[in-house]
């Protein structure tokens, strides 16, 4: 049967040298957490499945170093690798694969420009190319705005705050497009994308837990793999993703980092509460 | 000496970090030294992309690789590779090579594609490649498409994803597994070493 995936996230600075692993609170305020490769490893021993890299340098230097980075990690570590952030063009996307990168994900490029999406599937797969949704509540206070949000075409969607659609942001959640979220996600899958890592703007950084409602919104209305994004605080986070939604995967970043519960725990304690993971 | 095909699917540095884990001596062979193919113990076809692009990639070296193939040398094909051996898939216009019987066809509508992730193989019959490997091994696959063999004992291990489908599949010399070793951690080095150990 398969396995609901774990999957840490490393946010990483490619500024510094050797490249730092971060964590931002609320895409703000900056914290250290470790070498790469060297929490990649340890997330390796306890049972990962999978692992993400998300390039968050400003610079341009950082494409060496995010190279070296990938490749130190898969000439050690055996599990998919996946690079993001500085993802902008085939070009960019090749350079990630031949470091040893499994899957690209793209956001802004992708929003920008979304042929990039078919040519990314076309050449090197719909497999390796994952497309990244950062999603922000949009609520609608009155029938005259949800009025307004159907005519402009955006999904409404009930949830326990209210009814509201999700916006599409960019530059890292700096910039508002004003695309649906989740029509671009039905947009992708038929553009070729393999996978969607979805993340939510209001939850990330806050350790309240994933929104289930984008969450569940978007796995209803695609069928590639979903993995869920942002707010997971505790292990029960991420029973709940996986008991109200149909995500195939959960990402997680801080509460792996400062090491409040290593992947282990996290996939044992979901294994007793009756969800299926690799032990 | 193992030699590993280099004809521009995919992700070639897996592979080869993952078998330098488990053997001193990986060669990566790209069509411009297609005759040292013919010296190896041991032949990996690996591959991700689709079923037309990798036959076509693989022209080059088809006529090489049955020789080889013929002559005995054990031959392991990953994920597309494996899909190859067969006649022909639903994903292309192209004749797979037919070193196995069968054909390969879309996944069903009631899963999520491709299907992705970590499953656990539940083996059919004995094969050297899956030695110290149990049904609560899990591997990590990734795929649109899976292998029907007509003959039933050409599965060595099987997985469940919408339907039961051929995960490892084997004859002669021959073996195929949809899922990525170079990808599943330890227990795919293991079926990378096994396979090594079957070369010598």
């Amino acid at each position: 049967m398969l396995a609901k995936r774990i999957i840490p996230c490393l946010d990483c600075d490619f500024g510094v040298p050797g490249g730092r692993v971060v964590k931002g609170i609320e895409f703000k305020q900056i914290r250290y957490a470790g070498i790469p490769w060297e929490l990649a490893a340890e997330y390796d021993e306890q049972g990962a499945d999978e692992l993400v890299f998300l390039d968050i340098t400003a610079s341009h230097e950082r494409r060496e170093t995010m190279a070296h980075v990938i490749e130190k990690t898969a000439s050690n570590v055996f599990m998919p690798l996946t690079v993001g952030g500085g993802i902008h063009s085939l070009e960019d996307a090749r350079r990630a694969f031949n470091a040893g990168a499994d899957k690209v994900s793209v956001n802004t490029a992708a929003l920008k420009n979304p042929e990039l999406v078919n040519e990314l599937a076309k050449r090197f797969g719909s497999q390796a190319c994952m497309v990244a949704i950062d999603a922000k509540r949009r609520y609608v206070r009155s029938e005259e705005d949800a009025g307004k949000a159907i005519e402009e075409g955006r999904e409404i969607i009930d949830t326990r705050e209210g009814k509201c659609w999700f916006e599409c942001s960019f530059y890292g959640g700096r910039k508002f497009t004003g695309v649906d979220a989740i029509k671009w996600a039905m947009e992708v899958e038929k553009r070729g994308a393999g996978e969607i890592m979805l993340t939510s703007m209001d939850r990330d950084g806050t350790k309240d837990g994933f929104d289930l409602e984008l969450t569940a919104a978007v796995c209803d209305r695609v069928n590639i793999p979903i993995i869920a994004s942002g707010g997971c605080g505790l292990p029960s986070h991420i029973k709940d993703v996986f008991k109200f939604t149909d995500a195939s995967a959960a990402l997680a970043a801080s509460i792996f980092h400062y090491k409040e519960y290593t992947v282990r725990e996290v996939k044992q304690y979901l294994n007793e509460n009756g969800v299926h993971v690799r032990l | 000496m193992i030699a590993i095909i280099d004809y521009g699917m995919g992700n070639l540095f897996s592979i080869y970090n993952g078998m330098k884990k488990v053997y001193d001596n990986p060669m990566l062979i790209t069509a411009d030294n297609i005759p040292s193919i013919r010296t190896a113990e041991g032949v990996i076809v690996p591959g991700v992309g689709a079923f037309d692009d990798c036959i076509r990639n693989l022209e080059p070296f088809s006529e090489v690789l049955i020789e080889v193939v013929e002559s005995g040398v054990p031959v392991l094909w990953i994920c597309i590779g494996m899909q190859i051996l067969f006649e022909a898939s639903e994903e292309g216009k192209e004749k797979g090579l037919g070193l196995i019987p069968g054909k390969v066809v879309r996944l069903p509508s009631n899963v999520r594609v491709p299907h992705m992730g970590w499953n656990n193989l539940h083996l059919q019959r004995h094969s050297e490649l899956l030695d110290g490997i149990t049904d609560a091994d899990y591997f990590y696959f990734v795929h649109s498409y899976y292998c029907v063999p007509r003959d039933e004992d050409a599965t060595v291990a099987s997985v469940e994803y919408g339907v039961e489908l051929a995960a490892v599949v084997s004859k002669d010399n021959v073996y195929g597994v949809q899922f990525h070793p170079e990808k599943s951690s330890q227990k795919g080095l293991q079926v990378l070493s096994n396979f090594v150990g079957m070369c010598k």
